[in-house]
């Protein structure tokens, strides 16, 4: 039989776990709703960058810039996996890591050689295992409490540098969506060589200054930056969703446990009593 | 002829400002250009300098610190790497991203942007 004792100290245990999960979620709550106006304040430069460069991209033929034509060749691959520096999230690093790991499989079954960048701890500590040795960097924004556009920079920075000395044809960035509360869709988007989706093609003819090439130049590096500052700003969105409705549910299961326990508890507590009267009244029966 | 343009200043972080203008001074990298309506349609980079808007005749200065702008017959839209308003510059914002330049290797790009960084300052009254 279950110990009295035991019992009570485990529901304690759990009262406070509840107390902890509730706290995060509304920590998270706060959180989030902070996250969602940083991607919503960043969306209009996102979207005016899009439109020109799709305009710009458009105008220039094959001869472009090798951020918009590529190399030429697809053997490397670089696959920059987001995730989050911290867990407690439900599925939302697991389901990028996922995406990230069928990707790595079809390239390499493909004879295709993988290099992955990994952004946000959590994503690199499940890639170690199976990937240890595609694993080329990593990027830690665990000191960063708000992301910011020169974080951006900083991983397209590392990024651009590992192209310019041809560690890689194509890279991709993986990251999930913010869609709402409860839905986070794991996403890929090829940065390098650009794809812009902008619909510019109304016929304007731009002049450009100082010259199409030149702008191609400053600005393409930039495009890569923009792109992974939308990712994170998403993924951090994204983040505080998912933990708060895994702490919701978290919650909910402390609390449904709690009444169980509780039940079974007050259920020992009778049998106890019960068993004390049977053993007094056989002992008075048998004087 | 239309009398306004869309005029739109957005930075990665932000929009910093938007409305309808009668007239935009952007610090190009050739060389200042005055936007106004119905202008061809251009597409220039930026240098670090100060940028002048005028929407309902109250003209509105920002120092901008590089970045570029589309403008269009129907209107004009900055995407600023970084922009405040020209009060909130301080000396050690300007100092930040000298240094930053500076860090990297140097380049006549390079030199010649700690120049306008200097002469943005200069024109602020900051010393750089």
């Amino acid at each position: 039989m279950p110990n009295l004792k035991d019992l009570k100290n485990r529901i304690d245990s759990v009262k406070s776990t509840r107390k902890i999960t509730q706290a995060m979620q509304m920590v998270a709550a706060a959180k989030l709703r902070r996250a969602e106006e940083a991607a919503g304040a960043a969306r209009p430069y996102a979207e005016q960058f899009n439109a020109v460069m799709a305009g710009l991209a458009g105008s220039v033929g094959e001869d472009g810039p090798k951020l918009l034509t590529g190399t030429g060749g697809d053997q490397t691959h670089l696959l920059v996996v987001m995730t989050s520096e911290r867990g407690l999230c439900g599925g939302f690093n697991t389901n990028i890591v996922k995406l990230a790991k069928a990707r790595i499989e079809a390239l390499l079954a493909d004879g295709k050689t993988v290099k992955v960048l990994t952004v946000g701890k959590k994503g690199r500590e499940q890639l170690k295992r199976q990937y240890e040795s595609q694993l080329i960097g990593h990027v830690d924004l665990s000191e960063v409490k708000n992301v910011g556009y020169n974080n951006a920079q900083d991983v397209a920075s590392d990024v651009l540098s590992r192209f310019d000395v041809g560690e890689f044809d194509i890279a991709t960035i993986f990251y999930s969506v913010f869609e709402s509360v409860i839905s986070q869709t794991p996403t890929e988007l090829q940065v390098i060589p650009a794809m812009f989706d902008g619909d510019a093609a109304d016929g304007t003819v731009f002049d450009y200054e100082p010259s199409e090439e030149e702008i191609l130049t400053e600005l393409l590096p930039r495009g890569v930056a923009t792109q992974i500052f939308t990712a994170l700003l998403e993924n951090g969105a994204s983040e505080q969703g998912a933990r708060m409705s895994a702490m919701d549910n978290a919650t909910r299961n402390a609390g449904d446990m709690i009444d169980k326990l509780t039940i079974k508890y007050n259920r020992t507590r009778q049998a106890v009593i019960t068993n004390e009267l049977i053993e007094i009244i056989s002992g008075a029966e048998a004087l | 002829m239309a009398d306004t343009m869309q005029f739109e200043l957005v930075s990665p972080e932000r929009k910093l400002a938007s409305g309808q203008a009668t007239l935009v001074h952007i610090p190009g990298a050739d060389g200042d250009m005055t936007a106004m309506p119905d202008h061809a349609p251009v597409v220039t980079t930026l240098r670090p300098g100060i940028l002048t808007v005028e929407i309902d005749g109250n003209a509105r200065e920002y120092a901008v610190t590089g970045g570029f702008a589309q403008v269009t017959a129907e209107g004009a839209t900055v995407l600023a790497d970084a922009a405040l308003p020209k009060g909130e510059v301080t000396a050690d914002f300007l100092n930040g991203l000298v240094a930053a330049t500076q860090s990297g290797a140097p380049s006549d790009e390079g030199n010649k942007r700690i120049a306008d960084l200097q002469a943005l300052g200069a024109e602020l009254g900051l010393s750089v």
